[in-house]
Formats: structure tokens, sequence, C-alpha cells
């Protein structure tokens, strides 16, 4: 990663007691959650999650719910490998942070199952293969081992957030195109189709939201210069 | 990594004896976290599918309902749930609804208890049977509600644990299910062919409802067969069940 940063303060910390004190939201907080959205998107600029964006955003419920599911796990994990950050062995330290991530995504699961079944039963495996989302780890592994709760919590939902948007953009378009509708509901009026208007279907196959993630690279790098390599 | 010696809170990180430790305790804490919440959400969850299955056997009879109104609707609705042995008498002591097909389709038939809802809607009887078969992964299974002629599908609703999504999977989808009303399961002869999913009937709008066959889904070859599969075998098994109602049935007339 990249993005891999110190600590900010060399003196010791005690769990998240930290003795410099900075405002909640100072610049260089705010940059966590922000950061993510543009510059370093893990799924536009990292290209990580993209097998799931491409699963699960055929409609904009899944993927709100998705999303909603990401931040939860990141965020939570993120809080307790950084808790944990000064206690977990070194050489272990692979195995704590999968089981923590699998843990919250259980919970996630279970709770789903019991209080928002239908999403659930369309999210299907893959609220379970949030384990295997590289984001989620590589926040761990990169950010939260080395940072303090607070910043750790801000990047986790941060990232998720920035995994997410694309998520929810790409589920958009696709529901919009390919079945004419938003959340499940009509917005593609009824004289459209009696004009001879029709849904697309190529826009539910997987292959399309590949090519509306390229779209969503094409113009982001066009909008923001930094992101373009330099050779 | 982003931790430096002066971090340190405790003994040594890097110590076997601490790495074990840690283990355990994180095993302990983790296992008693998740163990509490899926019991106490347990009730939930089995509600949620309780209620799904009475959603899917309404919805073959044209009722269809969200989870919360189902279970009202199903006691307005379903007037009978039998569990039937393999000549057709009832089991009084099974429950039909706990029946669970899938440890029951192990069975040889004789041993076989054969769950039956009757339903009536609008002084029309209709007669819904739960499906159990295999499609091209894993299990797939379904309910079918036959008119009061025993002979004319009233309509079918189709699951499936794991086929492919956007080929096997999409036997779940309404227009797939729809293709089967109004298909007939005996033949003109009065023998019992079922319905098979077939991929050369020249009938791709399936306006032709005399001919027990439905258009396939194209690349779901096996999952097709599967559902045909298990239409002809379940329904082998209340073939006594039939009999005896279209005797009463003439009887009455």
């Amino acid at each position: 990663m990249a993005d891999k940063e110190a600590n900010p303060s060399k003196k010791p910390t005690l769990l998240f007691l930290n003795k410099e004190s900075e405002p909640l939201f100072s610049k260089k907080n705010r940059v966590l959650l922000t950061d993510p959205l543009d510059d370093n998107n893990p799924i536009t600029v990292q290209v990580l999650g993209v097998c799931s964006a491409l699963a699960i955003t055929v409609q904009l419920k899944p993927a709100l719910v998705m999303t909603l599911s990401v931040i939860a796990v990141m965020g939570a994990s993120n809080v307790i490998i950084s808790l944990l950050r000064n206690l977990i062995p070194n050489r272990i330290r692979i195995i704590v942070q999968l089981v923590v991530v699998a843990s919250m995504v259980i919970l996630v699961d279970q709770i789903l199952r019991a209080y928002a079944y239908d999403v659930s039963k369309q999210l299907s495996i893959f609220i379970g293969l949030i384990i295997t989302n590289c984001i989620v780890m590589g926040r761990l592994e990169a950010f939260a081992l080395g940072n303090g709760v607070w910043r750790s919590f801000l990047d986790g939902i941060g990232n998720a957030a920035g995994y997410g948007f694309i998520l929810i953009v790409v589920a958009f378009f696709r529901e919009l195109l390919g079945s004419g509708k938003l959340f499940g509901y009509q917005v593609i009026p009824d004289a459209f189709y009696e004009m001879g208007y029709e849904n697309n279907g190529l826009m539910l196959l997987s292959p399309m939201a590949l090519i509306t993630v390229g779209v969503f690279i094409w113009i982001q790098r066009a909008r923001n210069r930094k992101l373009i390599e330099k050779n | 990594m982003g931790f430096s010696p002066q971090n340190c809170l405790v003994m040594n990180r890097d110590s076997n004896g601490y790495t074990f430790l840690f283990a355990a305790a994180m095993v302990l804490v983790v296992a008693s976290t998740l163990a509490f919440t899926a019991s106490s959400l347990k009730s939930l969850q089995a509600d949620n599918v309780r209620k799904e299955k009475m959603q899917n056997i309404l919805s073959t009879i044209g009722i269809q309902t969200d989870r919360e109104q189902a279970e009202t609707l199903y006691k307005q609705y379903i007037t009978g749930t039998l569990a039937l042995d393999h000549l057709g008498n009832p089991d009084e002591k099974v429950d039909a609804f706990q029946l669970k097909l899938n440890n029951e389709i192990k069975k040889p038939a004789n041993e076989q208890r054969f769950p039956l809802y009757k339903a009536v809607v609008d002084n029309i009887s209709y007669y819904i049977i739960p499906l159990r078969g295999s499609g091209l992964w894993d299990a797939i299974w379904g309910y079918i509600a036959l008119k009061s002629d025993i002979n004319t599908i009233q309509g079918a609703v189709f699951d499936h644990k794991g086929e492919t999504a956007g080929l096997g999977a999409e036997i779940t989808q309404q227009w797939f299910m729809d293709r089967f009303k109004e298909e007939k399961v005996f033949n003109s002869s009065g023998q019992l062919v079922g319905i098979n999913v077939s991929k050369t009937n020249n009938d791709p709008k399936d306006t032709d409802k005399e001919d027990h066959e439905v258009d396939a889904i194209s690349g779901a070859t096996i999952t097709g067969d599967g559902v045909t599969d298990m239409i002809i075998e379940r329904l082998t098994h209340y073939l006594p069940y039939f009999e005896k109602e279209k005797t009463t049935m003439a009887s009455i007339n």
C-alpha cells in the first residue's frame, strides 16, 4: 500500500488515549474520509474488490445494503484491530485480522437474516465474501495496525464509502438502463416503451458492470489529472 | 509493521507463550460472541423461513403477499395439510408443514411421507404439492398447485440453493414460473407425464397448453432437466391419493 502512514505521534500511546489533542475532524483526519472517495478509491484507483462490484450491482437495493454492510464491517474491524494493535502478537497478526473480519461478517449476516431476510437472500454468498474483499484486510494491515482508534475508524469508513460509492453509481446505471427501475420502482414512463424503447438486457450482465466501472475511471481521470501515470 | 518496541504494554509480544495465550483468549471471546448472537436471533430467522414457505405456497395459487401478511393469509386460504404415505393415506401423526423434504426424499418411497396442502380460494379448491430435486450444482425445490381437476397447473414456484446466477438461477424468475400456468400434467389417456422443460418445443411463448412442455432457458439445460425430473418424480408418489380424490369427486357428482 502506497499510503501507509506512520503513527502521527512518536510518544507512547495507551490504547486510544492519545496524549496529543487534535480536533476530531482536523484536516488530516478529514482526508482519511475523503481521499478514498476520489484520489485513492479502492475500486477505480487501487482496483480492489472488483468481483463483488460486478456481482451485486444489478439493482440499487442490494448495492446499498452491501455498502452499509461493508461500512459496518470495515469500521468495526478497523476499530477492533486498532484497539488491539499493541497487543496482537506479530506472528499471528494476519490470523487475528481474519478472525476479526470473519466474526464481523458473520454478525452482519446473522442480523440481515433476522431483520432483512429478502436482501440477505439476494446478496446470498456475497455477504460472506466480504471476508475475502481485499479492501478490508488491506486497510487493517496497512492502516489500523499502525494508527489510533479514531483515525482507523475514519479510514475504515472512508474506504468502505469509497467502495460503496462506486457500487451505487454502477448499480444506478445498471438498474436504470437494464430494467428501467430505481430501487425497484418503475422510473421510465410506460409511454417510452409504447414508443419502442426497450430495456437493455446487456446491462444486467456482469460485463457491463466492468464497462461501467471503466467509463467511471475514464471520467475520473479526465477530471483528476493527478491519477494519470506519468510515463 | 506499524509498531515500535516502546509501544508494548505487556510481556514480550513475540514469545510463544504470549501468542498462544492471545490466540486462546481471542477464540474464546469470538466464539461466545457469535454463539450468543446466533442463538438470540435464531427465533427471528426461523420465523422468516417459515413465513417465506407460506409465501411460496400461497404464490402458487396466485396470492402474492409480503412476509408480514403471509401467516394470516395462509390460515385463511390453506384449509388442510396432509402427510400422505405411499398408498395415499394421510398420516395423522406427522405435521406436514414441518416435514423436511430433503430428509424424506432419501428414504425408500414406502417410508416417505408426502406433504400436500389443500387450499380453497373463492370456493375453488387447489392441491399444492411441494417439489424437491437436483439442479446442476445443488438442490432445487418448489411448489406446484393443481386445480380441482387434478390436472391443470394453477401456478408453480421454484427456488434453488446454488444454481448459476443468470442461467440456472433464472428458474426463480416470474416469467419462467408463469410458463407453467395452465399446462396439464396428465396426457389425454390419463397417464401422468408431468411437464417437460424442453429446448425443442418450438413454442417459445408457451401458447400451446396441451403439449406438457414449457420452453427451457438457454444455458440452463441441466437445471431445466432437474425441474422436469422433480415434477414427474414427486407427482408420481401422489397418484394413489389423486385416484382416491377423483373417485370421491365422481361419487359426489
